[in-house]
């Protein structure tokens, strides 16, 4: 008898592509510390406007890969990298690139929440201020916008001048978001972002991304693969270096092509 | 060190549970048509009695999965499994109810002779029957090829379902007199019919469960 496929899953099947912009393409990229070889042959296309999850088990070269991507991996002695990844089209290895360029565009938020010892008004207005702006009816502005677009305006609207330690790990960590939204970033780069908040902030920062990224484009790299399968469009999966399968998010999740992914998602290893 | 071990544990257990559910149905289905060849009440009464316990089971098996699923947040492969199971379940829930309505339909005609050969009746049933072992034991193996030649011998349930309606019409024709047990051996041939088709269900879930796409075999 022959078997008629009579609908197609959507979970597995791709959707069609809308035409979106290519924000990173990286071709070939190698990366060593030292001798180590820590990122190997990595080809990867990150598309504007959506959520782009890296997932793998600790030292698969996720973090080092989301750290290349703003050149925060220079920072590291001994560092070498071969291939290139093009940010809008221009590679960010190319020595005519300043790197406060390349971050101005691309801003990061970080596992630990890390806001200043200062208050939550200058913790947001930091970027701007640097970037020139000195006009308080203009960084008011930036403020209020940027604290509104990080979902924590009308719990601090009260309090702008209260020291950003005060505030719970939460709200400290939406607080970086918001002052990374200040410096109007094209791209938000997240490593962990979430692993050091309770459920209930962890839920709303997951809300807060899908909210962002109607207008931005968000990298994140998750430990915790619920997280990537809720909030992200497509998944990379890290496994010793290299990328083992790269997806929509839907059908790596459901049926994922490669063994070692399935093996990793439904957590018999790693 | 084994990761997922309780997690393994708990699909072995749901598995088990579910051949558990499919044995006592298989077992419910043969002695619907035994006591229905033997004209044999008690034996009937039987199925129908013991027909709460595949109810209670089904009811079990859901409880499990809805908490393995909340439990252990499942995907790919691990969360077909469960969504099969509990799939399968209702299917095997449903097969046994048609044993019973045979079982109610054998008690209806009593101990009037037959007005025809119930041997095609017979046939279909057991070819029935065979459908749902094989696709027990296809879920089991996770066996797609298994499951494949189950969707064939639906073919012939329902060449043999066409012929004894064809049969039915035929003595309904010439005989007026038995037509409350013509009716009655028409509704226990459509219940071995709708029986194959869920047992075609249980092949088609488990090549969902292997491939991760749908087929329909059904058509």
């Amino acid at each position: 008898m022959e078997l008629t496929i009579v609908k197609e899953q959507n979970t597995t099947t791709p959707k069609v592509q809308e035409k979106k912009d290519v924000v990173y393409r990286t071709n070939e990229l190698n990366l060593w510390y030292g001798e180590h070889h820590a990122l190997k042959n990595i080809n990867l296309d990150i598309y504007e406007n959506e959520v782009t999850a890296i997932i793998g088990p600790s030292g698969c070269g996720k973090s080092t890969y989301i750290k290349t991507l703003n050149r925060m991996i220079e920072l590291v002695p001994n560092v070498r990298t071969s291939g290139e990844i093009t940010y809008r089209g221009r590679n960010i290895f190319d020595k005519s690139y300043r790197v406060e360029e390349l971050r101005t565009q691309v801003g990061m938020v970080f596992q630990k929440p890390n806001p200043f010892p200062k208050s939550i008004y200058d913790n947001v207005a930091y970027g701007p201020r640097i970037h020139g702006i000195r006009d308080k009816k203009i960084l008011d502005e930036i403020v209020e916008k940027s604290l509104c677009g990080a979902a924590l305006w009308d719990e601090v609207k009260d309090r702008l001048h209260e020291n950003a330690y005060g505030l719970s790990g939460g709200q400290q960590q939406r607080l970086c978001i918001a002052r990374c939204l200040a410096i109007e970033p094209d791209v938000i780069l997240m490593d962990e972002p979430t692993s050091a908040l309770d459920p209930i902030s962890t839920l709303k920062v997951e809300e807060l991304i899908q909210e962002l990224k109607e207008n931005y484009s968000i990298i994140i790299v998750t430990h915790n693969m619920q997280q990537a399968a809720r909030i992200s469009d497509k998944t990379a999966f890290f496994l010793n270096g290299e990328v083992i399968e790269y997806a929509e998010t839907d059908r790596l999740f459901s049926t994922p092509s490669d063994k070692r992914t399935e093996d990793y998602i439904t957590g018999r290893f790693g | 060190m084994t990761v997922r071990g309780k997690f393994d544990y708990d699909l072995k257990t749901l598995r088990q549970k579910l051949l558990e559910i499919g044995g006592l149905a298989e077992i419910a289905l043969s002695q619907s048509i035994e006591a229905f060849q033997t004209k044999n009440i008690d034996q009937a009464l039987d199925v129908i009695e013991r027909d709460s316990q595949i109810d209670m089971l089904e009811e079990e098996i859901n409880d499990f999965a809805i908490l393995l699923i909340a439990k252990q947040q499942p995907v790919a492969i691990d969360l077909r499994r469960i969504i099969v199971a509990i799939k399968i379940a209702t299917d095997i829930e449903r097969i046994a109810d048609f044993a019973v309505n045979i079982a109610k339909a054998t008690i209806r005609i009593g101990e009037q002779p037959f007005v025809m050969e119930i041997e095609k009746i017979v046939r279909m049933h057991n070819i029935a029957l065979e459908m749902v072992s094989l696709g027990l034991k296809a879920y089991y193996e996770e066996d797609v090829a298994l499951a494949r030649k189950i969707s064939d011998m639906d073919d012939e349930v329902d060449e043999l379902y066409g012929q004894i309606m064809r049969d039915l019409m035929q003595l309904t024709k010439m005989n007026q007199e038995n037509f409350s047990q013509m009716n009655l051996l028409s509704l226990i041939a459509r219940y071995i019919e709708r029986t194959a088709d869920h047992a075609t269900n249980l092949a088609e879930h488990v090549v969902y469960l292997v491939k991760g796409r749908h087929y329909d075999l059904n058509s």
